[in-house]
């Protein structure tokens, strides 16, 4: 049958960039770096679920279709999450508009 | 032929294929096929079924993903109206057992993906079963260490309702935040457990022999679900547990 079979090696280097990228995340939230303390962790958490979704989910060997679906999925949170926060952060910016 | 049928049939047809027959028929279209017995009869072969069915297992996860979204959308418009008031609130949350949690749960991505590659491999049922119980043992170590976390927060009077406490400067935002840290979490631990279960139903059928590189539809689709939780802690443990680390 067709399904690429990646060798065990693949999984286990997978793995441990992903404890590397955890061991990361800990350590530099004990830092305070301002604004770029949030912007690393979600960095380190993408790039994680990222390497999680290519290889451990297959992605990477599926079909063109597959890999439309499921990044329509994080399109449209993506899609949620700043028409909501368009909403939400622009309110007052007009005096007199806030309630 | 109203259903097209009768292309498989090269000879005349000595029958007209009444919906009684359509029982005999069928060993004919599926020699046609020259399929796996595992292959349902309205696809064209085993790549096409398992292709079907990962697709079908993606569609699924995107409503999941729009699913867990919504909280994480709740999250982000609370955060960002009381920052600090979150950041207060998480210092409370114990990082050493968030730490262990997610290598936990990347100790079991790895033993699924390690159950998957069994299974498409043809290794023996017992190292199928073997790696499908490994990732059950560590999912349920998460859940274990997650009663620990709960049970905490319980002595502590940090659940939300009439017997929160809170000694900090924003007891709003800090309710607001274990709110949120109980809905997630809450809902991630309820996807271990359905997980745990899909799990033992998929370690029943490794250890018959049901699945070899030919068919490993299952283990694979279940994977994809495991891996997809996993997904979700991955994001939850920096979002809820590290905000006001550099605090301590």
């Amino acid at each position: 049958m067709s399904g690429h079979v990646a060798p065990k090696s693949l999984y286990y280097l997978i793995f441990l960039a992903l404890m590397i990228g955890t061991g990361l995340t800990v350590l530099v939230a004990r830092f305070d770096l301002g604004p770029l303390n949030n912007i690393v962790m979600l960095s380190v958490a993408c790039v994680k679920a990222l390497l999680v979704i290519l290889f451990f989910m297959h992605v990477r060997w599926s079909s063109r279709l597959t890999w439309v679906v499921a990044g329509s999925g994080f399109f449209w949170l993506l899609i949620l999450f700043s028409i909501t926060m368009a909403d939400y952060m622009s309110r007052g910016w007009v005096p007199g508009t806030l309630r | 032929m109203p259903d097209g049928r009768a292309e498989h049939f090269p000879g005349p047809i000595h029958q007209p294929p009444l919906a009684a027959n359509v029982d005999a028929i069928q060993p004919g279209v599926h020699a046609e096929h020259a399929g796996h017995p595992k292959l349902q009869h309205h696809f064209d072969d085993m790549e096409q079924q398992v292709e079907a069915s990962t697709l079908g297992m993606w569609v699924f996860l995107v409503t999941e993903i729009m699913f867990f979204g919504g909280l994480f959308m709740a999250y982000l418009v609370y955060r960002w109206a009381n920052p600090t008031g979150f950041q207060e609130a998480s210092n409370h949350l114990n990082v050493t057992w968030g730490a262990v949690n997610t290598a936990v749960l990347i100790c079991s991505s790895l033993t699924m993906a390690l159950a998957v590659r069994a299974a498409q491999t043809s290794a023996p049922a017992r190292t199928q079963v073997g790696w499908i119980v490994a990732t059950m043992v560590l999912g349920a170590a998460f859940l274990g260490v997650k009663v620990i976390e709960y049970a905490d927060k319980f002595a502590h009077h940090l659940v939300p309702g009439p017997n929160f406490v809170w000694e900090g400067h924003y007891p709003a935002a800090a309710e607001i935040f274990y709110s949120l840290y109980f809905c997630m979490t809450g809902l991630h631990a309820l996807h271990m457990i359905i997980g745990l279960g899909i799990m033992a139903v998929i370690a029943i059928m490794a250890w018959r022999g049901q699945f070899d590189s030919h068919y490993y539809t299952p283990v694979e689709v279940s994977g994809l679900y495991w891996h997809f939780v996993d997904i979700v802690w991955i994001f939850l443990f920096p979002l809820l547990y590290l905000i006001g680390y550099h605090y301590h």
